[in-house]
């Protein structure tokens, strides 16, 4: 993409911008939509209607708060920490952003193509945590600080299941590139990590159920770090208000909402990246069969996107199933279930490995 | 350890059927009533906005006699003998010039007592409900429909009718009284004529 880029602008730096610009784009649109399906999903799971009333159905109703939110006065309370209160919005942003520099969209599309991708991801969400914290500190409200709290002490927490899900994978495929993972699961749905991947043999089908099980470990300790019911501790509004952005006003929100959004697709893209297939299709291109190259990459970006889409519907599906868990439960859950299970899976998937 | 599997399990298969559930709501039309564009039906025995056919009123002023507010004010002028209001749709003559109808829907408070009395049935309730407004001026409906400067004419026609009348009664007063000084005078003369010359009934009796 980048070699595209330049040859076609002849200029490396602007190649360089507008690459790292293009996920901006698409989280901007994700978002845009996401806000709105959430709220639609949200609504019929209750016999509700959702918004109805700007556009078709509400369509445009993001739009409309969008414009709304940027009218909105720039508050910042009188005891804040200035400097600190107005970075916070942007470093939970940039947290957030930062991870999508190493997601391959499609095969021709990654923002780098390092050689240690997965890790960058997961060093670089704990910027997030930094984000929060910083918020809940610089507001100067105690149920901010609370909410912070909270956070720090849920996302720190629940990096350690992701982080040994997501080892597992490591060590089942072999590889830290996120780009050599969704590669080795290219062609059909079978050749997902899921149903375990390029293997082949007595292995494969051992593979399934550890895999289905680090899939589920991932995909729970996931939905705690993106702050996401059953787990919104951190801005439960019967207890706290809304937490780390109660002080917060107009754009600023407007960036923890993006934030939490983009967040959402970002660790949904991880998990499509590690155990559904990446950006690949499962039943083959119809660029292949049709001989047309250009439609391959678009195919592969439909096919990330719709993927992610879909697990990001099944966080807001749970969102409006579950309760939210108490702080104690949260811990149990994350201790005393989802580590000592990640671990044996771990080692039960290396002796898999092994045979 | 039994227990610590039966947990996990629990917890999986419990989410999994709460998620069948909600699953199941997605799909279910909504309740929701669009509340501008849909209404739901209204009872038949709602109570609501008043309405005053004014062309049925005779102006007998019995509903405001009954409300328990004082919301409705009426102001009636005599019809000259001249005027043709014509009949009510029950047929009854009308006799007076409606020339203010108000009720107060600030001060209303919609228990249908109003149009119980009410004799020619010109005084209904509505299905309308919503008629907020933002200044409480406007909740005061005038159901008359007569202009200021009819109700002017209607009033000074009365005047006039009534000083007319009044003329003629004071003629016709005076006329009288001249008669009956006349007669009293004529009555005087006659009894002076007979006082002087006395007469002879009296002296018989």
């Amino acid at each position: 993409m980048y070699d595209l880029l330049t040859n076609l602008l002849g200029n490396q730096i602007v190649a360089y911008v507008i690459a790292a610009s293009l996920p901006l784009i698409f989280v901007l649109t994700f978002v845009l939509f996401a806000v709105l399906a959430e709220r639609k999903v949200s609504a019929h799971m209750q016999d509700r209607l959702g918004p109805m009333r700007v556009g078709w159905h509400g369509i445009i109703q993001t739009l409309a708060d969008m414009l709304k939110l940027l009218q909105k006065e720039d508050i910042v309370p009188e005891g804040a920490d200035r400097p600190l209160f107005n970075l916070a919005p942007l470093l939970t942003f940039l947290g957030t952003y930062a991870a999508f520099a190493a997601i391959p969209f499609a095969g021709i599309y990654v923002g780098s193509s390092t050689a240690i991708g997965i890790y960058y991801i997961t060093a670089v969400s704990g910027l997030v945590v930094a984000g929060l914290l910083l918020a809940g500190w610089a507001s100067d409200n105690k149920y901010s600080l609370y909410g912070a709290m909270r956070t720090a002490a849920q996302i720190v927490s629940y990096e350690i299941p992701t982080a040994i899900a997501i080892l597992t994978m490591v060590m089942v495929s072999g590889t830290l590139s996120l780009m050599k993972i969704s590669d080795m699961q290219t062609a059909h749905f079978w050749n997902w990590w899921i149903l375990g991947g390029p293997e082949t043999g007595i292995v494969k089908f051992l593979l399934i159920p550890f895999m289905i099980i680090t899939f589920l470990i991932y995909y729970i300790s996931s939905l705690a770090e993106v702050n996401r019911t059953p787990f919104d501790l951190p801005e439960a509004e019967s207890e706290l208000v809304s937490g780390y952005h109660t002080e917060y006003s107009g754009m600023k929100f407007a960036f923890f909402f993006l934030a939490e959004y983009a967040n959402m697709f970002a660790v949904s893209a991880i998990a499509v990246t590690l155990f559904l297939g990446g950006f690949h299709s499962p039943i083959g291109y119809l660029g292949h069969s049709l001989g047309i190259d250009w439609l391959i990459p678009v195919e592969q970006f439909f096919w990330f996107a719709f993927k992610g889409t879909a697990l990001v519907f099944v966080q807001m599906w749970l969102r409006w199933t579950l309760p939210r868990v108490r702080v104690d439960q949260l811990m149990v859950i994350c201790w005393k279930y989802l580590i000592p299970y990640a671990v044996v899976n771990l080692i039960i998937v290396g002796i898999i490995t092994l045979l | 350890m039994k227990k610590y599997l039966k947990n996990t399990w629990d917890a999986l298969w419990t989410i999994f059927i709460g998620m069948k559930v909600t699953w199941k709501h997605l799909f279910i039309p909504s309740v929701t009533i669009q509340y501008p564009d849909e209404h739901r039906p209204i009872p038949d025995r709602a109570r609501n906005r008043l309405y005053v056919n004014i062309d049925d009123c005779i102006g007998c002023m019995q509903c405001q006699r009954a409300c328990p507010v004082d919301c409705i004010d009426i102001k009636t002028v005599k019809a000259l003998p001249t005027d043709e209001l014509g009949l009510t749709s029950k047929g009854t003559k009308k006799a007076l010039w409606v020339t203010q109808f108000n009720i107060d829907f600030a001060k209303c408070m919609y228990c249908q007592l109003c149009v119980f009395p009410c004799p020619t049935e010109c005084i209904t309730m509505t299905k309308v409900f919503e008629f907020s407004e933002y200044e409480r001026e406007k909740l005061l409906y005038n159901f008359s429909n007569l202009t200021l400067s009819e109700v002017k004419e209607k009033e000074e026609n009365y005047a006039k009718f009534m000083e007319k009348k009044a003329a003629e009664k004071a003629a016709a007063a005076a006329a009288k009284a001249k008669a009956a000084a006349e007669a009293k005078a004529k009555q005087e003369a006659e009894k002076k004529d007979n006082d002087n010359k006395p007469s002879s009934e009296e002296k018989d009796s």
